[in-house]
């Protein structure tokens, strides 16, 4: 296919993902020892994960669930019967110096994940999802290479892995993203792993490639690594679809190659090259017996099953009224999503609910952290009580947003602090009246400025009233009465 | 002499009180230092643990309280089943420094038991080998005849039962190392199912081969051994749920009526004349006993050999990858990077057998070359799976032959190929995973041992002990003992 001295033709992009989610489980794949991140090197292994002489892998059951839990959400075909493999290379994180993974036979397959870009909605393809053991960390002062020595931790060594692996659906960076995001909140919302980028806890390879548009063919394909965050992916991608496209407009060709991504250059950089591709010898793992999926389990998993992001994101615009952008908020995190939804039980004025939430509790705690969001030192119960005492005309919008600091603080509910603190709107006319007459008397000027028909004048004088009740007072008493008064003199 | 008795016959002993676990483990280590530097059947000798074991078990006894029939009872472990704070080398410099911090469930069974560990013995490294002359440390000489080899891999453990060095042993049998030393060294072996005693804390060679059995001085004593350590156990996987029924009492049910076939494919051209007398012998024997004998065909069994040699070796390149100088065992010094760092170490570590097998199983399980040779050597597992169970539906038990001769001579088979073809008639069972036990069934003309063999339907453990126990008891070979020094 050649277009000879033509104008380069425009390019399409394609990209696949390849992303491995560390499953929530309280324990290993294949030996008992806790999954938990941070503790001290090797304080969390055995011999099992360390790989030692006569050890054997015994499945983690939960794992599975979890495994058939996302597998379902991403609408795969749960296979019958699933099998591990080991893959063979050498590499001193790997204790046994091969990975207990899938290969022929994985735990589910053919799937889609729907997108929203730009207010258009996608299906992205989900070719595989498998489970597998995580590797080791090596520790040394700078590159392997260099470095004198090299420690090896193995906390992380045997953690759950789940690998999903995208069709090359994805049309462009803002879809990747796109993709990584919503993936993300489906296995944040089932439960099934923390999707924490930061700590690893998701991590993400993309395969890039570029085609004339309208080719069937795809072009050469790049594997890119490392791109430790969101951000990351985009623009990882981003560079490398501008150097792809370089590349081919100078009339070079694409070497099939491992890239990583260097964040703090801003570039890709040269791995190795399918030339130097391991074999890495696949075969049944001898040690695990194939497992059976039993479909009235698979079909338990399924019914229980919660409402996914994108479904609920659309309950919450048409059951609750709200604007896309706050259902988007919303569904974040299942805890934020339910958060709101406890609140509105209490209060049924979403949108008041919705705003309270988005501008005040998401200024506290990030919308995506489950584990905050559950430990909210204000329930939805109490910011419903506190919204109350506002719908009552019993505190002003403005004292209650310093309630709510107050109850973040200490936990405590609204009533509580608003009597403690006498934060209670005055109401009493008697009281009031004394207060509006002292600012008259104190503000002459002010009251000659309105005689003269300078009706902003009275402004003034409201603000001077709340000033001197300390904020308490009720406005709406406070402008009837000023007006009264004023017409009186 | 205490250390000529039967397992049965040590506990009775020990229940009248005529003897003590503290003096029968006295013996046994005397008797050690005495003797096993000519023999070579320990790699290392856990003197005082057995001692302390022996006297706990004593006191067992005199309170009137043993734990099982194993109580007191002093074994030894194949170095290959790791032991908690005691070296278990596999006969390889690779792991010569490696201490496990944890037993193995069959030996943490056989301490619950209240057995008396007397040491580890010397093996083949990684058990590949049918002489124990490949192992990193010593050689191991038959008590029959220390010119000639124990047999192996499991040669250290059948030549201390032989030559009256432990009551009883453990072994592993992934292509006949239980069985081919225990007919070298005139002992009984057995290789119970495939799962029947969990493998967790045996160092692989072979995953989907490996079987852990015990060998002993009679049937009934491999009976007792056989029940301490089988059983489901959570930390294998492939282990499997049966109960375990109590084997020695069901030994004498006697042999009338049992269906056995006699395999043609199992008496072959170049075997030992001596050896296929003796077999044939033995069958009228099973057959003046009450059992009706007839011919059966397991044609694939050529081809399990060579089958063998695809699989056994695959797994085993997989699972010796861990020894890298990383984390365990050795690490050869000076090397400037992390490559350099693993191949030095493996180069210095591995014999040379252990390395053809490695090569062997790199080699078929690469790109390319899997599906013709790992993939097909599974077809043909099948096919061989297939002929037993074809012949099981009209016998009951497989009776053969154990080797097709008796036990060579030190660095007679030099050749690996001659090595190999040793255990012609014990890989089937291996890669089929069914039960099969080797008895003693008479004596060459120079006086070395020469054994028979059942092969059993899955889990039918009891129907081999109960015919060979049969066969035991109506000749007189167990009476006959070596004579050491």
């Amino acid at each position: 296919m050649s277009t000879g001295h033509a104008a380069p033709a425009p390019m399409e992009v394609v990209i696949g993902l390849e992303v491995h989610a560390q499953l929530l489980t309280r324990s290993k794949m294949f030996c008992g020892c806790p999954t938990s991140f941070g503790a001290p090197p090797n304080s969390q292994t055995c011999p099992v994960c360390q790989g030692m002489p006569g050890v054997l892998p015994v499945v983690n059951r939960r794992a599975i669930e979890f495994g058939i839990r996302a597998a379902l959400a991403f609408n795969c075909r749960v296979n019958d019967a699933c099998r591990f493999a080991r893959k063979h290379y050498y590499y001193p994180d790997m204790p046994k110096n091969f990975q207990i993974t899938q290969y022929e036979e994985p735990l589910a397959e053919d799937g889609y994940l729907e997108i929203d870009v730009d207010g258009a909605s996608r299906t992205i393809g989900i070719q595989r999802l498998h489970l597998e053991e995580d590797v080791g960390k090596l520790l040394h002062e700078g590159t392997l290479e260099t470095a004198q020595a090299s420690l090896v931790d193995y906390n992380r060594s045997g953690v759950p892995l789940m690998e999903t692996v995208s069709k090359p659906d994805l049309r462009s960076p803002e879809e990747a993203s796109a993709y990584l995001k919503a993936f993300r909140a489906v296995l944040v919302y089932l439960g099934v792993s923390s999707g924490n980028m930061e700590e690893g806890s998701l991590r993400c390879d993309a395969n890039v490639s570029l085609r004339p548009r309208g080719a069937r063919e795809l072009g050469t394909k790049v594997e890119i690594k490392n791109m430790n965050s969101f951000r990351n992916v985009q623009r990882a991608l981003e560079f490398e679809v501008r150097r792809q496209a370089q590349a081919l407009g100078a009339g070079e060709r694409i070497v099939q190659e491992t890239r990583l991504w260097d964040a703090d250059g801003g570039y890709t950089r040269s791995m190795r090259s399918k030339e130097y591709a391991h074999d890495y010898r696949y075969f049944p793992e001898p040690d695990l017996v194939p497992l059976t999926l039993d479909r009235a389990r698979v079909a338990e998993i399924r019914a229980g099953l919660l409402e996914l992001p994108r479904q609920r994101r659309q309950r919450f615009v048409s059951q609750y009224g709200l604007p896309q952008y706050d259902a988007e908020l919303l569904t974040q995190s299942r805890a934020l999503a339910e958060y709101f939804e406890a609140a509105v039980r209490e209060l049924s004025q979403p949108k008041i609910v919705s705003n309270w939430i988005m501008s005040e509790l998401l200024r506290e705690l990030p919308a995506d952290d489950e584990r905050a969001i559950e430990s909210s030192p204000i329930t939805p119960e109490r910011l419903a009580g506190l919204l109350k005492l506002v719908e009552a005309g019993t505190i002003s919008g403005k004292i209650a947003k310093d309630v709510f600091q107050k109850m973040f603080v200490s936990g405590e509910d609204a009533r509580v602090i608003v009597s403690r603190e006498g934060l209670t709107q005055v109401a009493d006319e008697a009281a009031l009246g004394a207060v509006i007459d002292r600012v008259i008397a104190q503000n002459p000027k002010a009251i000659e400025d309105y005689r003269r028909g300078k009706t902003v004048a009275a402004k003034a004088l409201v603000g001077q009233v709340m000033k001197a009740t300390g904020g308490k007072a009720n406005p709406g008493i406070v402008n009837r009465l000023l007006e009264e008064k004023l017409s009186q003199i | 002499m205490l250390t000529e008795k039967t397992i049965q016959e040590l506990t009775a002993a020990y229940r009248s009180g005529e003897t003590t676990p503290t003096a029968v483990a006295e013996a046994y280590l005397a008797r050690i230092a005495k003797l096993d530097r000519e023999v070579g059947a320990y790699l290392t000798v856990t003197g005082e643990q057995a001692l302390e074991a022996a006297a706990g078990a004593a006191a067992r006894y005199r309170a009137g309280a043993p734990r099982s029939a194993l109580d007191g009872v002093p074994v030894a472990l194949k170095d290959i089943l790791c032991t908690r704070g005691v070296p278990t080398t596999c006969g390889s410099k690779i792991l010569e420094s490696f201490v496990p911090p944890y037993d193995a469930t069959v030996v943490e069974r056989l301490r619950a038991a209240g057995a008396v560990l007397l040491g580890k013995t010397n093996m083949d490294e990684f058990a590949m080998g049918s002489s124990t002359e490949h192992s990193a440390f010593k050689l191991t000489r038959n008590p029959w005849d220390p010119a000639r080899v124990p047999g192996g891999s499991s040669g250290g453990s059948a030549a201390a039962v032989a030559g009256g060095l432990a009551a009883g042993a453990l072994g592993t049998d992934t292509g006949g190392s239980v069985r081919q030393p225990a007919a070298f060294c005139g002992v009984v072996g057995l290789k119970p199912t495939y799962g029947r005693v969990s493998r967790y804390g045996l160092v692989a060679f072979g995953s989907s081969l490996d079987h852990i059995g015990p060998l002993a001085r009679d049937v009934t004593d491999a009976a007792l051994l056989l029940r301490a350590i089988a059983g489901a156990d959570p930390r294998d996987a492939t282990c499997l749920t049966a109960p375990v029924p109590d084997y020695a009492a069901a030994l004498a049910q006697g042999v009338r009526g049992l269906r056995l076939g006699l395999p043609d494919e199992y008496f072959i051209e170049g075997m030992d004349p001596e050896v296929e007398r003796a077999v044939r012998t033995a069958v009228d024997v099973l057959r003046g006993l009450g059992a009706t004998v007839e011919r059966v065909s397991l044609p694939a069994t050529p081809h399990a050999l060579a089958t063998y040699y695809v699989i056994a070796p695959a797994e085993a390149s997989s699972n010796l990858a861990r020894y890298d100088g990383v984390k365990y065992g050795l690490r050869v010094a000076g090397a400037r990077d992390l490559i350099e760092m693993s191949s030095r170490t493996r180069a210095a570590g591995f014999g040379a057998e252990v390395k053809r097998r490695i090569m062997l199983g790199t080699y078929v399980l690469s790109a390319g070359y899997y599906e013709a040779y790992y993939g097909r050597a599974q077809r043909v597992r099948t096919l061989v799976r297939r002929d037993f169970d074809a012949a099981f539906g009209r016998v009951d038990l497989i009776v053969a032959p154990m080797t097709p001769n008796v036990a060579f001579k030190h660095g007679e088979k030099e050749d690996p190929l001659s090595m190999y073809l040793n255990d012609v008639f014990a890989v089937p069972a291996d890669m089929t995973g069914l039960p099969a036990i080797s008895v003693p069934c008479g004596f060459s003309v120079q006086g070395l041992p020469i054994g028979l063999q059942f092969i059993g339907k899955a889990l039918d453990e009891a129907g081999v002990l109960r015919a060979a126990y049969a066969y035991e008891q109506a000749t007189p070979w167990r009476a006959r003992r070596p004579s050491l020094a």
